[in-house]
């Protein structure tokens, strides 16, 4: 610290025009399209006069339908950066080889794998989790709304506002290049010095808060908010897993923000916690991010498999197979996920018996996760099985899943793992889990739900399409990683020595490019469905003949979800009323009480934005002031009493009389 | 546990299917905010984690023993301890519809957490002054970081009721308000049972080593 005071440090920090990368032309080009794609949108948004829209009917919206459609479109966004990273990384291993360096300089190439961990995991899988969460859960337990209405839109531009940081560090400045994880003494402020690690922190941490609070607003939306009769057994499985994971994000996430906290306090405070002098200990660091790190794979995992329970069960036409044993096989991975943490480091040298320990928990996690399996199976035993979309993405699921499961349970042993540690073996591992089952979990919930969303199907072609060219693009990507991994090739390389290596990472980006295309049919999907919505229009507001309470309202849902509360009697709620030829009541309706509307969530997220950003570059003036306005801003919003209103009965009567003539 | 088919259920026609009247859910603030109470339990684990594995990590530094003032902290956990009980009390005049009671007790609640704070804020200061700052040591670090953190929440706790008086006074004891009396009061005796961990923990442990 200097002895005079400098205004200009104080209110700029580190930041200068020389942490903007012009000199390096692929971040020149990418920021030159993002630059020209932004502009682009923001230009036709405003021609078509959609801000007003936009900002009362989506932004500031405490709707949880529109919430988990904007998440769904992070995610998506999100899903984009992140395959560009990964293409990326995919043409690097696949070019640089003996004299070859390839086209990224180390440098650069280690920015890009951090990013790709920290968009894929935490703003592309979170999002889509959550927002499915968000749209489907208060739907099947017959809800209005959430819990916190408010706090749900606040989670979602928190969550928005550290994927705007991640975006951020492309262009201004630096990532961490010190993996997905940051494990110090490398993020330490002696061996990273830049800002890279700083905007990891931040990003993160904003990001956190949000989903700590939708993790609350989820629990008691189940516990508190299910329409009557649904007991805790009658509840849906998708309902019951989202459960699970948001039981898991409450206890698990804490630690997370407390780990961080601690890296930070490390890197701007100067202290020990994890330092290599003056007793710091960097392991406890490994341990504290895995307690959160290792829930957090099954907080993503869970809803998917009650995704695929509700797909098998409708494409069956049958009742799931082994409802309890399914509630009672996701209730034993939440307990176990947490006492499995260290299998992710059983090399730090913790003895034999403690890895033991370890290796054993997680073998185990296997048997609720085969019960699963085998209900999925016997549902699916002498069911008319209709092999739409959704049905391949968990045919294609359970295959997927099943072999990366195999190969954890291989790493699951300590002595095994003495030499697969670290490898692209174990890159093979986890990608073989995330893409075949979150990832195929998601664009089979997007198939599945679309028409409830949209009130339109999306067209089967393109989603055909998306699906083989991603599982068969996924298989040639990951399996050569296995070989590679095998024969000892660690991860996070960015060039190679034996050229007799070479050919499995050009398979390898033949997959990649082969899941490329898959996302571009994915994406066209919007579109020409868009374009053949009138043919693909489900005017019944149940295409697939569904099951759950989900189905029972029209598509796209009124904004009140139910005009008339549901009551449950059956696990398949709304199986059970068609079976009793129940109508929706079309007279004596009454007032809905409803949520407002607000601002106060944008506003807030937006302030931590400026407030992480400033803290990142160390702009104290700016980070003090932003600070200030955070807490007046969250006080200012209690102050606001006026927070519902109620939709008069004969708006009520108007919109359920619309949708009945629709249907008619 | 048995589940009727949808079939077997197709049998009883004279089921009802929708709630004809007025249907609200149970209010979930008091949950919701028992549950974030719980998460915000596991940072505090996690410090009192970090704190355990570091406690031992002098670097040649101070110690606990060296360095900790037992009837300061005595005295500091006096006012912390006194002030759940005058929120208690707050609450006890709230039930009774009592709203200038009610803000007599938050009052006084306020002002011994503030002097809670102050004390703290003379004791890190006496720290840092004579050289034991958390950068000393891996057990300074560890030691400011899970004391700063409670003391950081009691802030927010201050910063809150001062909040909750004005809100109070301006609306009075409506059922909003009621309930946020409630969640504070909530807040307000989590971090006292914090506190007596970090009391029994960190400086009666501490100084007997």
């Amino acid at each position: 610290m200097s002895d005079t005071f400098d205004l200009g440090k104080m209110i700029f920090g580190r930041l200068s025009l020389e942490a903007i990368p012009y000199h390096d032309p692929i971040i020149v080009a990418t920021f030159a399209m993002v630059a020209i794609g932004g502009v682009a949108l923001l230009v036709a948004v405003t021609r078509a006069k959609l801000w007003g829209y936009l900002w009362t009917e989506w932004f500031t919206s405490i709707d949880h339908k529109r919430i988990g459609v904007m998440y769904m479109i992070l995610g998506i966004v999100m899903m984009l950066r992140g395959f560009a990273d990964a293409i990326m990384m995919r043409i690097q291993q696949a070019i640089a080889f003996g004299d070859s360096m390839g086209y990224l300089p180390p440098d650069h190439y280690d920015q890009i794998f951090t990013a790709h961990g920290v968009i894929m995991i935490f703003f592309v899988a979170m999002p889509f989790v959550v927002g499915i969460m968000n749209y489907i859960v208060p739907l099947q337990i017959g809800a209005r709304d959430v819990a916190f209405p408010f706090l749900n839109n606040f989670s979602f531009w928190m969550t928005a506002s550290g994927a705007i940081l991640v975006m951020m560090s492309l262009f201004v400045g630096e990532f961490a290049k010190s993996g997905w994880l940051a494990y110090p003494p490398l993020t330490g402020i002696l061996q990273s010095p830049g800002v890279g690690v700083d905007y990891y922190i931040w990003a993160l941490q904003i990001a956190g808060v949000g989903t700590l609070l939708s993790g609350v607003n989820f629990v008691v939306t189940i516990v508190k908010m299910r329409a009557p009769g649904m007991s805790m057994m009658k509840m849906p499985v998708f309902t019951w897993t989202a459960l699970c994971t948001n039981v898991l994000i409450v206890a698990a996430f804490p630690v997370l923000t407390a780990v961080l906290a601690m890296l930070s306090m490390d890197r701007y405070l100067d202290t020990n916690f994890f330092t290599n002098d003056l007793g710091g200990n960097a392991m406890m660091y490994v341990n504290l991010i895995w307690i959160w790190g290792h829930p957090e794979v099954y907080i993503l995992i869970l809803p998917l498999f009650g995704v695929f329970s509700e797909i098998v069960a409708t494409y069956s036409g049958k009742r799931l197979f082994g409802y309890s044993s399914m509630v009672y096989a996701t209730v034993v991975i939440t307990i176990l996920s947490y006492l499995v943490w260290l299998h992710h480091f059983f090399t730090m040298g913790s003895g034999a018996t403690v890895n033991s320990f370890f290796g054993i928990t997680t073998m185990i996690i296997s048997i609720p996760t085969g019960a699963k399996v085998f209900n999925w199976l016997f549902t699916m035993y002498r069911g008319r099985i209709k092999f739409d979309v959704p049905m391949l993405w968990t045919v294609g699921f359970m295959v997927t899943f099943v072999i990366g499961g195999m190969t954890g349970v291989l790493l699951a042993v300590p002595s095994a793992d003495f030499v697969l540690h670290n490898s692209l073996f174990l890159i093979a591992h986890f990608h073989n889990v995330i893409i075949g089952g979150v990832v195929f979990g998601v664009f089979a919930a997007i198939a599945y739900w679309y028409p409830k969303v949209t009130g339109y199907k999306l067209d089967p072609f393109w989603g055909k399409m998306t699906f083989w060219f991603w599982i068969i693009g996924f298989y040639l990507a990951f399996m050569p990683l296995y070989v590679l991994g095998l024969m000892g090739v660690t991860r996070r390389m960015s060039h190679f020595d034996d050229p007799s290596l070479q050919i499995w990472f050009q398979i390898a980006l033949v997959g990649a490019v082969l899941v490329g295309i898959g996302i571009i049919c994915f994406l066209l999907q919007f579109y020409f469905s868009y374009r053949k919505r009138d043919q693909l229009r489900d005017e019944t507001g149940d295409p697939w003949d569904g099951r759950t309470l989900e189905w029972s309202t029209t598509s796209p849902p009124p904004q009140y979800n139910f005009a008339f509360t549901p009551r449950v009697h059956d696990n398949d709620a709304w199986w059970q009323m068609k079976a009793n030829g129940v109508k929706r009541p079309q007279d004596g309706f009454l007032p809905i009480h409803m949520p407002k509307n607000t601002a106060a969530g944008m506003v807030i997220a937006g302030i931590s934005t400026v407030l992480g950003f400033t803290l990142i570059w160390h702009m104290w003036l700016p980070a003090a002031l932003s600070l200030v306005a955070l807490i007046l801003a969250t006080i200012v919003h209690t102050f606001n009493y006026d927070r519902d209103y109620h939709i008069p009965a004969d708006e009520v009567a108007r919109i359920e009389t619309q949708a009945s003539e629709v249907k008619a | 546990m048995s589940h009727p088919t949808a079939t077997a259920a197709t049998k009883n026609g004279d089921l009802e299917f929708f709630v004809r009247g007025d249907h609200h859910a149970p209010n979930g603030t008091l949950l919701g905010f028992w549950l974030y109470l719980m998460s915000d339990c596991l940072i505090f684990a996690a410090l009192f984690a970090t704190y355990g594995v570091l406690s031992q990590s002098f670097a040649g530094g101070p110690t606990g023993a060296d360095l900790f003032d037992l009837p300061l902290v005595a005295i500091n956990t006096a006012f912390l301890l006194l002030s759940s009980i005058t929120y208690g009390f707050a609450l006890l005049q709230m039930q009774q519809n009592k709203l200038q009671g009610t803000l007599l007790w938050l009052a006084l609640t306020g002002v011994l957490g503030t002097a809670f704070l102050s004390v703290e804020l003379y004791e890190f200061y006496h720290l840092i002054h004579q050289g034991a700052g958390p950068q000393r040591s891996a057990f300074l670090t560890a030691f400011f970081a899970l004391v700063g953190t409670h003391g950081l929440h009691v802030t927010i706790g201050v910063i809150w009721l001062v909040t909750l008086l004005l809100q109070l006074s301006k609306h009075g004891l409506t059922l909003t308000n009621r309930r946020r009396v409630f969640c504070l009061s909530m807040f307000w005796h989590f971090l006292d049972v914090i506190w007596i961990g970090v009391f029994t923990f960190v400086y009666l442990m501490g100084s007997m080593s």
